[in-house]
């Protein structure tokens, strides 16, 4: 056999800081790709950025003796499918199957510093490094074979992780004999080339979900189902309402309770004890009182309020003169659009398991941010980073609710001061109370056309919904931008939400270009493509048109058709749908949606495609019924008997989606995009129905019918 | 007052000892260490505590556990047989009926729970029996397809 420990002494050491030893002990025997997060700026890997510490080097893969390629990354599955995507990169580029790729996700230990789990990035900002990792990983390979076979690397070939001589076959030696019994660490060096569409074997084929044998046979391990010994179950003392103060807590109703432990930290109170429900029970016998704020403004009222705290404008996008574009148009339409707080809503709600062992707190919580909540639980417990452990869980939907995971900080604070083993899984109520929800927002359209129907003016006032998805991909000479905020607006926290605050964006552009092509007397179809020259936008119409089989006919008698186009995560989407309208009660159906999207390469047509679906289905609640109740900090919905989000009856009948081929372009977001046309896609369709204009989120039975009244 | 009770467990027979007003859900969950099972409102809405006892589906959430005293329970866990995916599994993994799969347990127990009643549920039927069962990934259309494809398979038209 063949030594290769020359390979070892060529080893490029990690730039400063880390104990090599120590790292290689922790992944354990075989060729372990590393890099430097140095050597990452020239691939703009924008997601590494944020965090400059002199232990930040990592492994992005290991080929373990049994030929299992392990590939690292900081990035969480909760439903995307990037466990199946990135496995799909590596495979290709390390020239092996998919199923020998064994993905190692979240673990702040074991996997690359990632700043988070969100944005659509992973396939855009991830996926050009571990690409670049693995092809690295297969030239190391090759070198390694070459010696080991003493046939030049020029000659040899690879399949599934055999390295042969292409004369031949029969001299042959695999990545795992390779690797065997040894550790060997090279650094990623050039910029290496990576595959190119042309010999793609992997990217760009249809994979089902790897995940989902263990998601369909209770196996999944969700932050909830981590049992350890001696475990208790924590619940914590909450406020009733945001901004309340904690007067007084009498604590023994709740310690009387035979099993109880308390543990208090001010005004952080818990109840521990080794049955779930026994714990929730016990800390609803606390009497606590509270001193509570007078509720400001409510959901009602919420509106006006926006518009008075709207305090910072940014310009985002401006040209030509608006008094001008006043002054061409034959039409001008003022409209104001009004969106409301919305939740997340993970069926799984925020849980976290943590427990300290020796000096180190680890912890399996249900977090987007691994690494952010490494940080956060090492400020607040005083612990040095590396003495803080998150590890791999799958997480049970996300949706930017999970980028905020206070419940992690707040298992370890537990698990801390009571020295033991501790699960927390926030209640529904707790889900609902603490969500980051998406903001309400008022946006105010002044628009133009002139007697041709072109574009003349655009004139926009964006209140909390920020830019998000606000581009003007529409020629118009006179147009201006504007995104409004404010400190203090809420009386609640607000984060992102799935595309956060473009649906409402795309909502308001969507519908005001659709009235405007009614009252230009143009398909609305007709009017987009009349006014764009961004060829993306062009073709991504062009596809939805194709398969809708949009006509200027329109829609047929009892139905009603709509459309709306976006642009999200360097993604263009266009979407066209069908509904049905029922004029006695307000219920409206949709009956078909078909949505394109222009996104580069796609690495698993078949999760983008179930993205899509996931979408657009999860649009459906946003569109139709989803809405926060609040009165100042008091959230009115406790469960989902007053927030509904998409069931069975809602969907679509039939959805169908178009993948634009373009395996040359650059692979951009596929998470997000679907989201934001899905409401502005419904309202016009609603009209094209009905004639009912709406102008407000979501369009629940009582709203369209008052717009059929009204309109 | 602590209390067992026996009853059978995926096929085989068990006993738990729980509390008074232990609920199912989480009698499941923490005495027998069965987590397929999961916990998602505690109050009957969403179904992803769905388990079934005596063929029928019952919310875990919604029942004390001394509920299920001599009964036959059905969990996730013992839907497969021996490595072998029960069809409904199989045709979610097919069909990738699951996004997050956190209300997949639950998703699959009440379709089986449907499919013994009726294997050739239509659309409307589908939507009926599965109404409250709550995704937020948005897996819906792929959940009936499969629940019907499953319904084939288990007449043995496929
Ligand atoms: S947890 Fe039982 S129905 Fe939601
Ligand atoms: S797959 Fe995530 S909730 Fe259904």
């Amino acid at each position: 056999m063949k030594d290769t420990t020359d390979i070892v002494n060529e080893v490029t050491l990690p730039p400063a800081g880390i104990d090599r030893r120590d790292f290689l002990k922790r992944l354990g025997a075989g060729v372990t790709v590393a890099v430097a997060l140095s050597d990452f700026k020239s691939l703009g890997a924008m997601t590494f950025q944020q965090r400059e510490l002199p232990t930040d080097w990592n492994a992005f893969l290991r080929v373990a003796e049994d030929g299992t390629v392990y590939c690292y990354t900081g990035k969480i599955e909760m439903g995307q499918g990037i466990i199946t995507s990135l496995a799909q990169m590596m495979a290709e580029e390390l020239d092996v199957a998919v199923d020998r790729v064994k993905m190692v996700m979240g673990d702040t230990v074991l996997c690359p510093y990632d700043a988070g789990t969100w944005g659509s990035l992973t396939t855009r900002f991830f996926g050009p490094p571990l690409r670049a990792a693995a092809a690295e990983a297969r030239a190391i390979f090759l070198e390694m074979a070459s010696e080991w076979l003493g046939v030049p690397v020029n000659l040899l070939k690879v399949e599934d992780g055999v390295v042969f001589d292409e004369r031949n076959p029969y001299e042959k030696v695999s990545y795992a004999e390779l690797t065997e019994g040894k550790q060997i660490v090279r650094s990623l060096r050039e910029k290496p080339t990576l595959k190119k569409p042309a010999e793609f074997k992997v990217i760009g084929k249809s994979m089902l979900r790897t995940d989902a044998y263990e998601k369909v046979t209770g196996k999944a391990k969700y932050a909830g189902d981590i049992r350890l010994p001696g475990m208790m179950y924590a619940a914590i003392l909450r406020p009733p309402v945001h901004g309340a103060k904690l007067l007084t807590a009498d604590t023994a109703p709740a310690e009387e309770i035979t099993g109880v432990e308390l543990v208090r930290d001010g005004d952080f109170i818990a109840v521990l004890h080794s049955f779930p429900e026994t714990a929730m029970n016990a800390v609803d016998k606390i009497k606590a009182e509270w001193d509570i704020p007078e509720p400001q403004f409510d959901d009602k009222t919420i509106f006006d309020h926006l518009v008075k705290a709207g305090t910072d404008e940014r310009i985002t996008q401006e040209e030509g003169d608006r008094d001008r574009g006043r002054d061409v148009s034959h039409e001008i339409i003022e409209t104001e659009f009004r969106d409301c707080y919305i939740a997340h809503a993970p069926i799984e709600t925020h849980t976290a398991t943590a427990v300290m062992e020796g000096d180190t707190m680890v912890i399996w919580g249900s977090t987007q941010t691994p690494f952010g909540s490494q940080n956060q639980v090492a400020q607040v417990l005083g612990m040095p980073l590396e003495k803080v452990h998150i590890k791999e869980v799958f997480i049970g939907g996300g949706f930017g609710g999970k980028a905020s995971s206070p419940q992690v900080v707040e298992a370890a604070r537990i698990a801390k001061l009571s020295g033991k083993p501790v699960q927390l899984i926030w209640s529904r109520e707790e889900e609902f109370f603490y969500d980051t929800f998406h903001s309400a927002a008022v946006i105010k359209v002044t628009s133009g056309v002139d007697e041709q129907g072109k574009f003349t003016l655009y004139d926009s006032d964006i209140y909390f919904a920020g830019g998000r998805s606000s581009e003007l991909f529409y020629k118009i000479p006179n147009h201006r931008v504007r995104v409004i905020s404010g400190r203090d607006a809420h009386a609640f926290a607000t984060g992102p939400w799935r595309a956060p605050g473009a649906h409402t964006n795309v909502f308001a552009r969507e519908c005001q270009i659709d009235i405007m092509a009614h009252r230009a007397g143009m398909d609305p179809l007709e009017f987009r493509l009349y006014n764009t020259d961004n060829n993306r936008v062009i073709r991504t119409i062009k596809a939805v048109a194709e398969k809708f089989g949009w006509t200027s006919q329109g829609s047929p008698e009892g139905k009603g058709w709509g459309m709306a186009v976006g642009y999200d995560s360097g993604t263009y989407v266009a979407m066209m749908g069908e509904v049905e309208v029922d004029e006695n009660t307000g219920r409206v159906q949709v009956l078909r949606v078909v949505t394109a999207q222009d996104m580069g390469l796609v690495i698993n047509p078949q999760g983008a495609i179930l993205q899509v679906e996931g979408c657009v289905n999860m649009g459906m609640g946003y569109a139709f019924s989803e809405e926060i109740f609040f009165n100042g900090g008091d959230i009115l919905v406790k469960n989902f008997d007053r927030y509904s989000i998409t069931n069975f009856s809602m969907i679509p009948p039939k959805l169908e989606t178009v993948l634009l081929d373009l395996p040359d372009e650059p692979s951009q977001g596929g998470g997000e995009p679907g989201i934001v046309t899905v409401g502005a896609m419904i309202g016009n369709a609603i009209f094209d129905a009905c004639g009912a204009r709406l102008l407000r989120l979501p369009m629940t039975p009582e709203r369209v019918l008052e717009a059929i009244r009204s309109g | 007052m602590k209390k067992t009770i026996r009853f059978t467990l995926n096929g085989q027979t068990a006993e738990m000892e729980v509390n008074e007003n232990e609920s199912l859900l989480w009698s499941i969950r923490t005495h027998l260490n069965l987590t397929g099972t999961k916990f998602g409102c505690g109050i009957g809405l969403c179904g992803s505590c769905v388990v079934i006892v005596d063929d029928s589906p019952v919310r875990s959430c919604m029942v004390n556990a001394d509920y299920v005293e001599n009964s036959r329970v059905l969990t996730i866990e013992g839907l497969s047989n021996n490595g072998t995916l029960h069809p409904i599994q199989q045709a979610f993994v097919d069909h990738d009926a699951l996004q997050c799969g956190f209300c997949t347990p639950g998703m699959i127990m009440n379709a089986y729970a449907l499919l013994l009643e009726n294997q050739e549920p239509g659309r409307e039927d589908i939507i009926n029996g599965m109404e409250d069962n709550l995704c937020r990934c948005g897996a819906h259309n792929r959940i009936i397809a499969a629940i019907q494809e499953a319904g084939s398979v288990m007449k043995g038209d496929i």
